[in-house]
């Protein structure tokens, strides 16, 4: 049986993980390869790198930490943050990543993500999607994607959006609700389920996670194929045992051992 | 006598963590191997074992092993002509069928008899791609999946596709995973040898089939 994944998510700063990982003694907690090891080690079913360095000059490092955890840890890599044209996907496939994130560049150019999806195949190009409620009480829901961190609107349509790069070839969606992220009172699952019975692929449910419930509803409520979550991991709150115990004990199917 | 893996690179995907799995493998069970990533036909021709790996389509693929010139027969002389042994991995492993039949339909090698078709789950909420960890179910044993532990309770292997060979002779079938039906996993037919999972990220089953390879002598 296909279990449903879960997937840390370390954001990366000129080649440094922000904040650093804490749930283990590491030598260096804001190492991203000695952090991959350690989720690796933990039974993480995938592990996701998010690329925040400003200057684009100074994206060359996040190759090297790419190649170096591909070289160590024998689980799937997701890596995003400022893919703006395919030799950026081809450089980081090279390097190691099984999966590339497009999040502007999706919305700036949907020509891309099909551009992409037929030159590297569906099975790496995940599209992530960053949205935020904009109907109001009473209303019908309906989300807008944002760029630039979720300061900057679109008018998009977030499950347009989402279908239409499903049908361009996308192999894979990572939706965050900005409404949600960083504030630990869980996924917006409305937002999570509206774009899952949306579309034929995957969706991994992102932003909000405050504890191990939450993972639980992202799946059973949100419909998501896999969960991502950040800070619950890396400040040692939950280790990726305690989240999959939980999430089995509830009927999920995780993988354990 | 240390003997050659030969990965071969024909420019399907990175090859990195293929080549440090492999290495990782053979350290671990204390063996000596050397592993070769190579686009040369001239060493894959000498290589003891072939791997071919590939990520993406398989029309693509097949056109990037074309474009090594000598590359398919290198491997045909070797692995049918010598019996080498001989692992496909992903599209390497669908490029052993017959043809394959994604959105263009594209001769494969024809050393597994059948074809590399659409994954259509008989539940239609499953999602396409079959992207993650499933376990495998044994249809019979082999040399690759010994002292695997499969079934419900096994190891989980890493699927990332969306079709799957349709192998026509039920004895090439080694094993499959649950998917909406069943997926074929595991082929196996003489010296030849297919996983449409990735070994390389398949973290302890991975690297306990890796071994088994390294070991092979059919």
């Amino acid at each position: 049986m296909l279990k449903v994944r879960v997937i840390p998510c370390l954001d990366v700063k000129d080649g440094r993980v922000v904040k650093g990982v804490q749930f283990v003694d590491l030598r260096d907690a804001g190492d991203p390869v000695e952090a991959a090891r350690a989720y690796d080690a933990a039974g993480a079913d995938e592990l996701c790198f998010l690329d925040i360095t400003a200057s684009h000059e100074d994206r060359g490092i996040l190759f090297d930490i790419v190649a170096r955890t591909a070289a160590e840890c024998f689980m799937p890599l997701t890596v995003g943050g400022g893919i703006r044209q395919v030799d950026d996907i081809r450089r980081l496939l090279l390097a190691g990543a099984d999966k590339v994130s497009i999040n502007t560049a999706a919305v700036n150019d949907r020509a891309f993500v099909r551009e992409a999806a037929l030159k590297f195949g569906s099975q790496c190009i995940v599209v992530a999607i960053d949205a935020k409620r904009v109907s109001g009480p009473g209303e019908p829901d309906r989300w807008e994607i944002f760029t630039h961190g979720g300061r900057r609107p679109t008018g998009l349509d977030a499950v347009d959006f989402a279908t239409e790069v499903a049908r361009l070839g996308a192999g894979e969606l990572l939706v965050t609700s900005m409404d949600r992220d960083g504030t630990r009172s869980g996924y917006d699952l409305s937002l999570i389920r509206a774009i899952s019975s949306a579309v034929p692929i995957p969706v991994v449910a992102s932003g909000g996670v405050g504890g191990l419930d939450d993972l639980v509803a992202g799946v059973t409520q949100g419909h998501a194929s896999a969960v991502l979550a950040a800070s619950i991991f890396h400040f040692g709150e939950h280790s990726i045992g305690d989240a999959k115990r939980h999430m089995a004990a509830a009927g999920i199917p995780v993988r354990m051992g | 006598m240390t003997a050659t893996v030969a990965l071969v690179d024909y420019g399907s995907g990175n090859l990195h963590s293929a080549r440090k799995a492999f290495e990782r493998a053979v350290r671990e069970a204390g063996r000596s191997d050397r592993i070769l990533v190579t686009a040369d036909p001239d060493e894959v021709a000498r290589a003891d074992r072939i791997v071919l790996p590939g990520v993406g389509a398989f029309a693509d693929c097949r056109r990037g092993l074309e474009a090594l010139d000598g590359m398919v027969e290198a491997m045909t002389e070797s692995a049918r002509g010598r019996g080498r042994p001989f692992l496909g991995i992903c599209v390497g492993m669908q490029l052993m069928a017959t043809r394959g039949r994604e959105t263009e339909t594209t001769a494969g090698l024809d050393w597994i008899p059948g074809n590399v078709e659409a994954l259509q789950p008989e539940d239609p909420s499953l999602k396409i791609p079959h992207m993650g960890w499933n376990t495998l179910h044994p249809q019979r044993e082999h040399a690759l999946t010994a002292d695997i532990p499969l079934g419900p309770e096994g190891l989980h292997a890493y699927f990332v596709h969306s079709y799957a060979l349709q192998a026509r002779n039920p004895d090439d079938l080694v094993a499959v995973s649950a998917y909406g039906g069943p997926v074929t996993a595991v082929v196996a037919r003489d010296n030849l040898a297919g996983t449409q999972f990735h070994p390389e990220k398949s973290q302890a089953l991975g690297l306990k089939l890796i071994a088994n390879f390294l070991r092979w002598a059919p």
